[in-house]
């Protein structure tokens, strides 16, 4: 499989959340990173996770395939999934494949982290 | 005279490379020409549905084969793929392509098999088609509430065509359906599919299937999708059509 053109870097948001930027491509071949990022934001005591896209190149249909088991994995630890940055290109994508029913979508950095750290 | 700093044009707002592949939003769908023999009587004005509208299990389901030996590039397989999707499917079931082909946010209907003989009416949306991929998503009522991704990439050397289903079942019959044998054609379905690619390509090779439950837990503030289950829908249709047609008839 071709290698993945994404890059992801985990920070921490307060007392609760962690952030991941995600830089380049969200794609099939992102699943490995993305998970590997998903496990260095959940150490600890994080109860939010937080995406931020502003960086975010280009994705395609398996790309938000991987939003939706990263999302079934987070529910499951009775995590929170939340995000900004999202162009109105992607706002619209989470609008159509109704991924926004499920993830909140923010604004600003301040605020989801200011929504990670509420609840 | 005052000296005036050039003001700095506003950047440019870059258009994302994968604009033209997505659909664009619609808050339900809508078919533009029925083609002769289709019935689209669960499609129009219904919405898409994805993974998390669901009522069952979510499930991905990976099939894929190697065309070992074949020509052909990925944007081959697509292109080939996307041109003949019907002739790929088995027996029993037709895909009425939209008139624009598999492009994005273009409806399809499908015309499906059922136990009793009943035709399911139904179809799918075309969710996004680039060179090397195409994902449907289906419409409230079908049997499962997801998409499909069929895809095609270089792995050492070969080429792979791939299908990928992430699905739950629509409702709570739709998820019974499933346990008692859905899944077992389902698997076939797509089995077969994989195959009739790759006779295509003059390959014959064996498809490998993958099968993960990524979520075992049912929603059950889904249930409430079976009001639009198409299979009760399709059923009722057919035993109704000889009214519609005496109606029909009595109208003259």
């Amino acid at each position: 499989m071709p290698e993945a053109q994404v890059k992801m870097h985990v920070r921490r948001a307060g007392d609760y959340a962690s952030i991941i930027d995600v830089e380049g491509e969200l794609t099939a071949f992102a699943e490995a990173v993305l998970m590997d990022a998903y496990n260095q934001a959940s150490d600890g005591q994080a109860r939010a996770i937080i995406l931020n896209f502003e960086d975010l190149e280009y994705m395609n249909s398996s790309g938000i395939g991987l939003l939706v088991t990263l999302l079934i994995r987070i529910n499951r630890e009775k995590q929170r999934l939340l995000t900004y940055g999202l162009s109105e290109h992607y706002r619209s994508i989470f609008q159509i494949t109704r991924l926004d029913d499920a993830i909140a979508i923010h604004d600003s950095e301040q605020e989801a982290v200011r929504a990670a750290n509420s609840a | 005279m005052t000296e005036q700093t050039p003001q700095e044009e506003p950047m440019e707002k870059r258009e994302p490379r994968d604009a033209a592949y997505w659909a664009s939003y619609a808050e339900t769908l809508k078919v533009t020409g029925v083609a002769e023999g289709a019935t689209n009587i669960n499609v129009e004005g219904r919405r898409a549905v994805g993974p998390l509208q669901g009522f069952g299990k979510l499930w991905q389901k990976t099939y894929r084969v190697g065309l070992k030996g074949a020509e052909a590039t990925p944007a081959e397989v697509i292109k080939t793929w996307k041109e003949n999707y019907q002739e790929f499917w088995p027996e029993g079931n037709r895909f009425y392509a939209p008139l624009a082909g598999i492009a994005p946010g273009e409806v399809a209907l499908i015309s499906g098999s059922m136990p009793g003989g009943v035709k399911l009416s139904t179809g799918v949306m075309v969710l996004y088609a680039d060179d090397e991929s195409f994902s449907l998503m289906t419409p409230e009522g079908h049997p499962f509430s997801g998409w499909i991704t069929f895809s095609s990439f270089e792995e050492e050397g070969t080429t792979i065509a791939q299908a990928q289903v992430l699905m739950r079942a629509n409702d709570p019959l739709y998820e019974m359906g499933l346990r008692m044998g859905g899944h077992k054609m389902e698997n076939e379905m797509w089995r077969q599919t994989l195959e009739n690619v790759a006779t295509h390509f003059g390959v014959e090779e064996p498809v490998e299937t993958n099968i993960v439950c990524v979520d075992p837990k049912l929603q059950w503030s889904q249930y409430r999708n079976i009001w639009h289950n198409a299979g009760i829908r399709s059923a009722i249709y057919m035993m109704t059509a000889p009214f519609r047609s005496r109606g029909k008839g009595s109208e003259r």
